[in-house]
């Protein structure tokens, strides 16, 4: 449905995103993790066809069989909404605050359908409902600043899927909420691909989220694609250093608190922080922080290494000592 | 509800009064403005002739009322005329971005360089002196004031998440400028408007002074003015009173529109 094949983002010299290559099926949730500049919303946008005017874009973007690498804006324009959607991150600022949700989330109905404006409050109200939005009757009339950050997240996602997309994306979109309301969101998006057999991306840095909500993970650092497979199984047995670094980090109730000497834990982290675009190394983009470095990491691009059918990862460790 | 600031509130009542009086004058003068009596001129003020008559036995007050009307449509028409056609301009220049928007904002620095009134007097010379050729060039001058004001905002809105949701759902360029992105600056436009129709009230009496604005027998502060300052050792007063009511009018939009910016610009208000 969706395919990707080397497709690259550059901003002058710098490459934002370097050679992604995906393939989306209908009813796929894949997780796209990574920190802040690892290109995942780079990615969300080239699928989006929003990628900035100061971005190049190579490589070959398919939907639907056809090649929109080169499309114009109006032909993404007939692709948005019906084909790909987006959640944002920031609910308080995606919704226009001088229109009334309820017209929000009718804009691309009439847009797209020719409903009339009858047919498209009634699905605009059974869209509500669906994503678990109470006394929707009333919802539809509020502004964006009488609800809270879930119920505005809820409009956002009742807006993505106006025009029944087959593929949504959603970028970060429990980020901006607390940890209950996160929760709920990332079961509603997890559950809505299940019942309307629709295509999710899942873009997160959360990895309890992406655990919840995808069976297929990809974990992007500086525009690369360091590894993916069945999300379990990324998780359990990560293989690129990037990913068991990530892994690491996370906090662990059980460890938390005082150590034997009665000091304070620290949270285990990555050392170093991501180089900005163009200060990223030429080969490995992980090298430099890389606790496992080898002489040529930094110079050598390293390949994708598929360790079983449907899971690998980019690193010199794989290639050269096999798979591990 | 939080204190309005003193420049707002007495601005609005400036200009309450000023189009109070102006609409008043479209039912009532208390005497014809343009009937003539010259064996009552320079009549002092009276029960009859409130601020007295001029040099042709005319009422000051009619007079002054009729030209309030006319400054205020003048002033009215020019910032509509060249408000609407600068923010469609403005909105343009915003969404297509690229060679578009540079072309239209150095045209822009171009209007600006223009010296406004000189360029009045240029049509007035080209065209004749006449009412309507003042509002046009008044509306002209207004066009790259409004583009400019227009642009800045709507490039900010561009950025906000809203108007990316709105793209991802499929929504052109144009429909957002109109959906989007105008409704969230109609605030500052509001707020650049009346301080343009301060300046187009003296604009307008500029013109007239100098006869390239309202032809007799059309009332007009800056006429009244004009005609009035041949008189200045003989009846100073005639000189005074639209001389007043200018100051009333510019004074009353510049301190509205500069109040209406106070309350409607959050950064301001965190100031205070």
């Amino acid at each position: 449905m969706i395919e990707l094949e080397s497709l690259s983002a550059h901003f002058g010299n710098a490459a934002a995103l370097r050679d992604a290559n995906l393939q989306i099926r209908r009813g796929d949730r894949l997780g796209i993790v990574g920190e802040s500049g690892s290109g995942k919303t780079m990615l969300a946008l080239c699928l989006m066809g929003m990628a900035p005017d100061s971005a190049h874009l190579t490589g070959r973007l398919s939907i639907d069989g056809r090649d929109m690498a080169t499309a114009t804006e109006r032909d993404w324009r007939q692709m948005r909404s019906r084909r790909v959607a987006m959640v944002f991150q920031e609910p308080m600022a995606a919704l226009n605050p001088l229109r009334r949700v309820g017209d929000t989330v009718m804009e691309p109905m009439l847009l797209h359908e020719n409903l009339s404006r009858a047919e498209a409050r009634a699905r605009a109200l059974s869209l509500f409902e669906e994503v678990g939005i109470l006394n929707p009757e009333q919802r539809l009339r509020q502004f964006p600043h009488e609800m809270s950050g879930g119920q505005r997240q809820r409009v956002l996602i009742a807006l993505a899927l106006a025009c029944n997309p087959a593929l949504l994306i959603a970028d970060e979109p429990t980020t901006a909420l607390d940890a209950n309301v996160a929760l709920r969101i990332t079961d509603l998006l997890q559950r809505l691909a299940r019942e309307r057999d629709m295509a999710l991306v899942f873009i997160s840095h959360d990895l309890a989220a992406v655990a919840r909500a995808t069976q297929e993970i990809v974990v992007m650092y500086g525009g690369d694609m360091v590894e993916r497979g069945p999300t379990a199984e990324v998780l359990a047995t990560p293989q690129h250093p990037y990913t068991k670094g990530l892994l690491g980090a996370r906090p662990d109730p059980a460890e938390a608190g005082r150590d034997a000497n009665g000091k304070r834990r620290r949270l285990p982290t990555i050392p170093g922080s991501v180089p900005p675009l163009h200060g990223l190394p030429q080969g490995c983009r992980f090298a430099g922080r890389c606790p496992v470095e080898l002489a040529h990491c930094a110079d050598q691009r390293p390949v994708f290494t598929p360790t079983e059918p449907g899971r690998g990862a980019a690193c010199h460790l794989l290639s050269e000592t096999g798979h591990d | 509800m939080r204190r309005l600031p003193a420049n707002f509130l007495l601005g609005a009542v400036l200009v309450s009064i000023v189009v109070g009086i102006a609409a008043l004058s479209l039912i009532w003068t208390p005497h014809d403005p343009q009937t003539m009596s010259i064996s009552t001129k320079f009549a002092p003020p009276s029960a009859t002739h409130w601020l007295g008559t001029d040099q042709l036995g005319r009422d000051v007050v009619a007079q002054l009322m009729a030209a309030a009307r006319n400054s205020m449509t003048v002033a009215l028409v020019a910032v509509l005329l060249g408000g609407s056609i600068g923010v469609a301009l403005g909105l343009l220049a915003s969404a297509l971005g690229g060679w578009v928007e540079d072309g239209v904002m150095r045209l822009a620095d171009l209007g600006f360089a223009f010296p406004a009134l000189l360029f009045a007097i240029m049509l007035a010379a080209v065209f004749g002196p006449s009412l309507t050729n003042a509002v046009l060039a008044i509306s002209f001058i207004n066009i790259p004031i409004f583009a400019r004001v227009t642009r800045a905002s709507a490039n900010q809105i561009w950025t906000r998440d809203y108007v990316a949701a709105a793209r991802a759902a499929g929504r052109g360029r144009f429909a957002i400028s109109r959906d989007h992105i105008l409704p969230n600056i109609a605030a500052a436009i509001i707020v650049q408007a009346t301080i343009e129709f301060a300046v187009a009230i003296l604009a307008e009496a500029a013109l007239s002074y100098l006869g390239l604005g309202a032809q007799p027998p059309a009332s007009s502060w800056g006429r009244m003015l004009s005609e009035a300052q041949t008189l200045m050792y003989l009846a100073p007063q005639l000189a005074i009173y639209p001389g007043l009511c200018i100051v009333t009018a510019v004074l009353g939009f510049g301190l509205l529109g500069d109040g209406l910016r106070d309350i409607t610009d959050p950064r301001l208000v965190r100031a205070r």
